[in-house]
């Protein structure tokens, strides 16, 4: 079983997450993607009078609160039954990178001391874990769609909307990689 | 039981939430080394994924598969409008993506990995997304 419980490689990964794609169609002819279950959650708990917020939740989104349910029961089995027996391992190019903007402990899948309750009180940690975060569901409700629903689904449909929001994922995050993070590490 | 018929979402939740930990795109480090083209693995992930949807949805249209209720096949597609949202949208989500090194997929995968503080990742994202909600109107669509 150790082919389980090691790193899979992209070769495997990625085919099998293309393959959500028809699988979802087949179930109910649902889209793939992720972050609509951002606005699932909040028209749910809190619509006000939001306009985009008052819509039937359950009917459009109940799939996707289920699918985001199992993603996290997926990665608990990931982590428990597949747990990888295997340090973890970063291209030498990036660890000399990090290692510049003071990151330095490589052991674990996140730099801990970012990704951590202590880290979350420090200023980098908080800015990072928060902000970052709330630029996530920020961009992906505006861009109306993420990684899964532009970048996979969107491409695969030939959608010249995922093309235009895959563009910007990459102006975004090239920018935060090598202008924002050297600030915010500093 | 009438939620019963959501269970299969949550197994392909599973299974999507297990390749996402396996493939190791959960983690902070490997968004890094896909933004400094360092590893050649995201983009193997995201190619191949692509790749594979493509053929799917070409073969789900040649065959007229329907869906397990017998519906016709629809995949919704992505207005384009002006395009405009996805470009600002694009960018301010993949700036959240550099620094957190997870977009929505992988914070819910990492909470399930016991990496207790993504939670409040996700607190933020949705935070964001009622914020978007609340000024749309007044953001170029």
């Amino acid at each position: 079983m150790d082919w389980l419980s090691n790193p899979w490689p992209w070769y495997v990964g990625g085919p099998l997450i293309g393959l959500l794609v028809p699988l979802l169609l087949w179930i109910g002819n649902r889209t793939f993607g992720v972050s609509s279950s951002l606005r699932h959650v909040c028209a749910a708990t809190c619509p006000g009078r939001s306009e985009y917020l008052n819509y039937d939740w359950k009917g459009k989104g109940l799939w996707n609160l289920f699918f985001v349910a199992g993603i996290t029961l997926g990665g608990f089995i990931a982590a428990t039954a597949l747990a990888n027996p295997h340090a973890f391992q970063l291209s030498e190019a990036t660890r000399g990178d990090l290692a510049e903007l003071g990151i330095t402990n490589f052991d674990s899948i996140a730099p801990t001391g970012l990704f951590s309750w202590e880290g979350l009180a420090s200023i980098p940690g908080f800015t990072i874990l928060v902000i970052g975060g709330f630029l996530v569901g920020f961009g992906a409700r505006w861009a109306n769609g993420c990684t899964s629903g532009h970048a996979i689904m969107g491409i695969a449909n030939f959608q010249l909307s995922s093309l235009i929001a895959v563009v910007g994922f990459f102006i975004g995050g090239l920018g935060a990689t090598y202008f924002l993070l050297p600030l915010i590490l500093a | 039981m009438k939620l019963l018929r959501f269970v299969p979402y949550l197994v392909v939740g599973a299974l999507f939430g297990i390749v996402l930990s396996k493939t190791e795109v959960i983690s902070w480090f490997r968004i890094q080394e896909m933004f400094r083209f360092q590893s050649f693995h995201m983009y193997g992930i995201i190619g191949s994924a692509v790749a594979v949807g493509i053929v799917s949805l070409y073969v789900l249209r040649r065959t007229g598969l329907r869906t397990a209720q017998g519906e016709k096949i629809e995949p919704e597609g992505k207005p384009l409008g002006t395009g405009r949202r996805y470009l600002f949208g694009g960018i301010v989500f993949g700036v959240g993506w550099a620094l957190t090194g997870a977009c929505p997929g992988p914070m819910f995968a990492l909470i399930g990995n016991g990496i207790s503080v993504a939670i409040v990742i996700l607190l933020a994202a949705l935070v964001g997304a009622r914020t978007y909600a609340a000024i749309q109107h007044r953001l170029p669509h």
